[in-house]
């Protein structure tokens, strides 16, 4: 872990840019949060807010032939992987213009040009497919690794387990990432798995496994790099045990009953993006000015992207049953 | 099935499953099997005999008792560009892994609008009849066929055993495809050369005018069985072979219907909510005032199956009452 004191480990380009994805996504998902609000998005919205570092810090060490596979909770993911933020929003408005036609929502964002795999609602649903996204890249001969993101509930599916064995199993090119922030919906981790200890389950399995402090951004990048370079090297899969926390409700139907305000307020001062920006101005790497003005660009690009979400038309009535199935020979 | 003179070779059903899978796995090295046993053990119904040798490891992939792990790598590796063919045991075993077939397989094309079809194909054995008590004999196929997204095939003659396969792999969607365990041993003649199959049509295995059998997979040759016997009495059943149970092919089983004017649906599922109910809601729906008489069933008891033999084949449908039913369709006055 990066000692938050130190002098972060980073030129001034990759603070910028490590701080302007991670406002990029907070930006975007506050807004998201007001257009719920406004019914302009429906259906469930799970924020990611706290847990940016992780996202960030784990897609600038993949390179553009790996996979992802993503969870529910994939706003930051799709956007740290650079799926547009215009067609990212359309897709929360359902529109024909979003990521995935409308048709998958807030939970299902797909965009295989960057191969994005999609946000999966089944939690430990996602596992299986990146084993096999991993196999495809063994078996033809590939040097691309499948990343799998997936939170600490998934850890008690079954799913976790056979999917860990099956990659250790076939030293597939794999890196799970534990997106550990302490509750499964509403259920803490004490109160559902007998050993809480989610790197020691993936160590049983015979992979190396880390835990990483997940607010820390380069501390993620760091150990994201070293993991991806072992598996690219054919060492098979890796776990990471990124310790986060979401600092917003599950979903935007959570009075947060299970956790005490004073947790969140501990965790608050923890942030992200926070501590990410103290650091670095106090190295002399950024400025206020720095940080005003990454954020204004960010909520540009936010409000861009609901005038784009805005103006779009809605799919077609009679497109209804349109794939379903494959509409051309693969 | 009619031989034609010349070509046509005399071998089992099951040699037929395996001939497809070896000219799968020669034709296109995006290619490969994974499942339980089906490697080193040759398949725990020796299917897959003799592919470990013949393909090496690397494509004939013996895999943990992972039901859910296993299927959802063949659809990740179908997403990944390959053509892995997925085998379960049996069919009662794929309900380990019902959250990666309906989930995923069934889902994650629609949901990308397009950008992730699967073009996985899974198979799994099918069906009673040996012994093999309520974990390992049940037909889920029609269950299956509710799913939007799957495609369900179903062959039951050595022709289908040997080109449907090819076909599955053609396609660009999950395929799921049921082998019943009493065809396994079947011997019947293939016709050669090899014409390619689809995956699209029912076909007429036997042309009749007094009533239209609706059958698949096993229960086919009871169909087949109970028409010579009603041949003998002057009744002329034209039996259809479903072939593929999503999509169902409304054309040309309409087609019999208006032919003949009577169904018989046998169907070795429950009824209760199964695919004979859905057959003959869909003959209700398109071609209701060309029946001559009510649409009749014979499927299976509503039971789990049992293990003995007695009640085994009671709980199963049998030529006797496929006959029987047939009789009384014919016998009733439109």
């Amino acid at each position: 872990m990066t000692d938050a004191a130190e002098t972060p480990d980073v030129t001034r380009e990759q603070a910028l840019q490590l701080l302007g994805g991670m406002l990029r996504i907070r930006q975007f998902e506050d807004r998201c949060a007001q257009l719920y609000t406004e019914l302009k998005i429906r259906g469930f919205l799970h924020l990611y807010n706290g847990e940016e570092a992780v996202a960030v810090g784990v897609m600038q060490a993949l390179a553009p032939q790996d996979a992802i596979v993503a969870t529910y909770r994939e706003h930051g993911h799709a956007l740290a992987r650079g799926v547009p933020m215009n067609a990212l929003m359309a897709e929360m408005f359902g529109k024909r213009t979003g990521a995935s036609g409308g048709r998958g929502g807030s939970m299902h964002v797909f965009d295989t040009a960057r191969r994005f795999f999609g946000g999966n609602a089944i939690v430990g649903g996602g596992l299986p497919l990146a084993v096999g996204l991993a196999l495809a890249e063994k078996l033809g001969r590939r040097n691309g690794i499948a990343a799998c993101f997936f939170g600490e509930g998934a850890v008690a599916e079954g799913e976790f387990h056979e999917s860990l064995n099956l990659a250790a199993l076939w030293r597939l090119p794999v890196l799970f990432i534990c997106e550990n922030n302490l509750y499964a919906m509403g259920t803490a981790l004490a109160r559902s798995e007998a050993n809480t200890d989610v790197s020691a389950k993936a160590a049983s399995y015979g992979m190396t496994a880390l835990p990483v402090d997940g607010m820390d951004v380069l501390a993620v990048a760091a150990a994201t790099r070293a993991a991806v370079g072992a598996i690219r090297g054919g060492g098979g899969p890796r776990l990471l045990e990124c310790r986060t926390y979401r600092l917003r409700a599950h979903s935007m139907f959570d009075a947060q009953l299970y956790r005490d305000k004073a947790e969140v307020e501990e965790w608050r001062k923890r942030g992200p993006l926070i501590t990410f920006t103290t650091r670095c101005k106090a190295a002399g790497l950024i400025t206020e000015e720095d940080f005003q003005r990454l954020e204004k660009a960010a909520d540009g690009e936010v409000e861009a992207a609901v005038a784009f979400a805005e103006r779009s038309e809605w799919e077609p009535l009679d497109a209804l049953e349109r794939f379903v199935y494959a509409e051309h020979a693969t | 099935m009619s031989a034609v003179a010349g070509g046509d070779r005399r071998i089992t059903y099951r040699e037929a499953l395996r001939e497809a899978l070896r000219e799968a796995l020669s034709a296109d090295p995006r290619v490969f099997l994974m499942g339980e046993d089906v490697g080193r053990y040759g398949g725990c119904y020796a299917v897959t005999k003799s592919l470990l040798a013949e393909f090496g490891e690397e494509r004939i992939r013996d895999t943990p008792l992972s039901e859910s792990a296993f299927v959802g790598a063949g659809i990740g590796a179908a997403l990944g560009g390959l053509r892995p063919i997925v085998e379960i045991m049996t069919c009662n075993f794929s309900l380990l892994a019902l959250d990666q077939i309906v989930n995923n397989a069934a889902t994650l094309c629609h949901m990308s609008a397009g950008q992730c079809p699967v073009p996985v194909v899974i198979r799994m054995a099918t069906g009673a009849g040996r012994q093999l008590a309520a974990q390992h004999s049940h037909s889920f196929e029609g269950w299956y066929a509710h799913i939007p997204g799957l495609r369900i095939v179903a062959p039951a003659t050595i022709d289908d055993a040997r080109g449907m396969l090819a076909a599955a792999l053609r396609s660009p969607d999950p395929v799921l495809m049921f082998e019943h365990i009493g065809l396994l041993n079947m011997e019947g003649e293939l016709i050669e050369p090899l014409v390619p199959l689809d995956i699209d049509h029912a076909a007429i295995r036997r042309a009749g005018r007094d009533l239209t059998m609706l059958s698949y997979g096993a229960s086919l040759f009871k169909c087949l069985e109970a028409a010579a016997t009603l041949a003998g009495a002057g009744v002329e059943a034209e039996v259809v072979d479903l072939r593929t149970l999503r999509p169902l092919d409304d054309t040309r089983i309409m087609e019999s219907v208006r032919r003949t004017h009577r169904v018989l649906i046998v169907d070795e599922g429950w009824r209760s909510g199964g695919l004979s109910a859905e057959l003959g809601m869909r003959i209700v729906e398109q071609a209701f005032y060309e029946l001559d008489a009510p649409i009749a069933r014979v499927c299976t008891a509503e039971i789990p199956i049992p293990y003995p033999k007695h009640l085994e084949d009671a709980a199963l449908p049998s030529v006797e009452r496929v006959v029987s039913a047939a009789r009384a369709l014919v016998a009733h006055e439109s």
